[in-house]
């Protein structure tokens, strides 16, 4: 409901005033808005379908960017080794990439609130469960569990299924790690909040734990994870990027950012740069608009700061 | 304190014993080892032997326990791919990820430390303001990003730098060094570069941090008012002090390098233990799967519980600690 009244309220808050005093970040989130709306839209606005083979034309393979000599309409960035649009390419990639990102940082934040929530409020013998399994995964490196994963996830699938699921798979592998940090963060405020009298109360006239749980310690619990999400979602990007780019993410046929750097990668030799540098800068664009815009939400949603 | 380094033994012992049962799932579920190491024309007495051989007919939990067994003395099995002994594969290339790993970590101090410093010192100057975003940079740039495009830059258009390989290596012992011929050193350079600019940031931004809050103690005050050169207070008194944190961190980072490393050796073919780890697994080739994921954990676990007894001893507070809190983040 996006009324009078919601936007009024949203253009005096506190946020809206600070990230006015921030250009930094301003520029860094009207940024990131562009690139993700230019993403969603990519079927409509890009100048070519980068799936579609029919519209491939070898004669228009390798050419570079606009600027360049031999560069020519429509191919503002130049085309790959087979006549593919390197805009196109781009759109559709960054797409890939913003939805696994997205995906990953919903699916890590629900398991490790729901847990963060159980192991603070219940305390005990569970908590002690899941924090110690929390514990033992943050104590492999996290690149190593995501390839592993990713890897036997791969090749458990059938032949014929790995290609269409190459997308859940990443998500997996990326979420198995990043809820332990949504669940500790989560836990610490929780077993705070637990003791208040508000919660006190409702325990006393018998609300449910799953509502005290829901509707009154998870909306108090929230401003750490704000953050947070926002900071794991450039990192999700990023994971899932170093992924394909090492081969265990998304296949040639679908290319997320990592892969279109994977496939470059092969030419770097070869003077067709562009294919491998505007993914890249693509890539790096869209984590560090995410990074300055959680650097500033640290900064703006830290009461010690105001 | 006995019951505190029990305490910290026993975890790493349970994360351990948690990364060889995922080791052991991984090695004994994802394809049949039977099929993955004989050819296609062995008989069917072959097979019954070699599933024998590997005790795959006992009860699952034997099997696990022949497994660790196994993982202790070194014995991971027979590479899937060219029927090497997995333990030997990793150990040849253990020389090159290490000393790819140790030169980026020295590299990261000599950098990032004087840079903290310089931001400490010039808060709010522009020179500050941009190395602190420079950082954030630093930060955002996905390491094998960082790799191609040193590549692009210093191999493809400047030609100044090889862009793969470990150039000629020296045998000292069963130690393969780079570090003592011209080509072997001019191969180190972009690879650890690459693989320490993150760490850089993390050096800089922490000695900062740790500068910005001894500057503002007693002792440096009274420094300042004997007169002591600036210079002096800054480099002797102040940095000296903020150095323990930073070592603590390098020194805990060293695991996380070594994984990270995987990614820069890919990017520069850089024959280390990585490289063999990625290309296991294009190949699928479990035992060496298995293999390095317990020993970089194994590397990984060891610092961390070495760091945090370290801390326990020399910071007593820390004992009635729950274990594993004094992780730097």
């Amino acid at each position: 409901m996006l009324n009078k009244a919601v936007l009024l309220r949203a253009t005096d808050s506190e946020l809206w005033w600070s990230l006015k005093k921030h250009p930094l970040a301003l520029t860094a989130l009207l940024l990131l808005v562009l690139i993700v709306t230019a993403s969603f839209a990519a079927p409509l606005i890009a100048p070519q379908n980068p799936y579609d083979l029919a519209v491939l034309n070898l004669d228009n393979a390798e050419l570079p960017p606009i600027w360049q000599e031999d560069g020519r309409l429509p191919y503002l960035l130049g085309t790959d080794t087979q006549g593919r649009d390197l805009l196109s390419a781009i759109l559709h990639g960054s797409r890939i990439s913003v939805i696994i990102g997205l995906a990953s940082v919903l699916l890590s934040m629900a398991v490790g609130l729901s847990l963060g929530l159980i192991a603070g409020y219940f305390g005990g013998l569970i908590d002690n469960l899941l924090m110690r399994i929390g514990d033992i995964l943050l104590s492999i490196p996290t690149i190593l569990i995501a390839i592993l994963v990713s890897a036997v996830f791969r090749e458990l699938l059938p032949a014929g299924l790995r290609e269409t699921f190459s997308a859940l798979i990443l998500v997996l592998a990326i979420s198995l790690t990043a809820w332990v940090q949504y669940a500790r963060t989560v836990r610490a405020s929780t077993m705070v909040e637990r003791g208040k009298e508000y919660v006190l109360a409702a325990q006393l006239i018998k609300v449910r734990p799953r509502r005290i749980m829901l509707a009154h310690i998870l909306p108090n619990t929230l401003t750490p994870i704000m953050v947070a999400a926002t900071l794991n979602f450039g990192l999700a990007i990023l994971i899932e990027a170093t992924l394909s780019f090492l081969g265990v993410g998304m296949p040639p046929t679908e290319p997320s950012l990592g892969t279109l750097i994977r496939i470059g990668n092969q030419y770097l030799f070869s003077g067709l740069w562009w294919i491998v540098v505007f993914p890249a800068a693509q890539l790096c664009l869209i984590v560090l608009a995410v990074n300055l815009i959680g650097d500033w939400l640290r900064d703006a949603l830290n009461p010690k700061l105001r | 304190m006995l019951a505190f380094l029990i305490k910290r033994t026993a975890n790493a012992a349970l994360v351990m014993l948690t990364v060889a049962f995922m080791a052991f799932l991984i090695f004994r579920f994802v394809g049949d080892p039977v099929e993955m190491m004989l050819n296609e024309q062995a008989t069917q007495t072959e097979r019954i032997e070699l599933r024998e051989r590997l005790g795959l007919n006992q009860g699952f939990l034997m099997q696990f326990a022949h497994f660790v067994s196994n993982a202790v003395q070194g014995d991971f099995g027979i590479s899937y791919r060219n029927q090497q002994d997995v333990m030997r594969l990793i150990a040849e290339r253990f020389p090159a990820t290490f000393e790819l790993v140790i030169v980026a970590t020295v590299l990261s101090l000599l950098i990032g430390i004087p840079l903290g410093v310089l931001t400490a010192t010039h808060r709010n100057s522009i020179l500050s303001d941009s190395l602190q975003f420079v950082s954030i940079i630093g930060v955002s740039l996905p390491s094998f990003v960082v790799g191609i495009l040193l590549i692009l830059v210093f191999s493809v258009q400047l030609g100044w730098l090889p862009a793969f390989g470990r150039g000629d290596t020296v045998n000292i012992g069963w130690w393969s060094t780079g570090l003592l011929t011209p080509s072997g050193r001019a191969a180190l350079i972009l690879p650890s570069i690459s693989l320490s600019l993150f760490q850089i940031t993390l050096v800089m931004r922490l000695v900062r941090a740790e500068m910005l809050e001894i500057l503002r103690t007693d002792f440096i005050k009274f420094a300042r008012a004997r007169g002591l050169p600036t210079r002096l207070i800054h480099f002797r008194h102040a940095l000296r002090n903020c150095l323990m944190p930073v070592i603590t961190m390098t020194g805990m980072q060293i695991g996380n390098l070594i994984a990270f490393a995987l990614i820069t050796e890919t990017v520069f073919q850089w024959p280390g233990m990585g490289l063999l780890f990625i290309q296991a697994v294009t190949f699928v080739d479990i035992p060496v799967m298995a293999a390095y994921l317990v020993l970089v954990s194994f590397i990984f676990v060891v610092i961390n519980t070495l760091v945090d007894i370290t801390y326990a001893l020399v910071d007593p507070r820390l004992k009635n600690d729950t274990g594993g809190g004094a992780h730097a983040q």
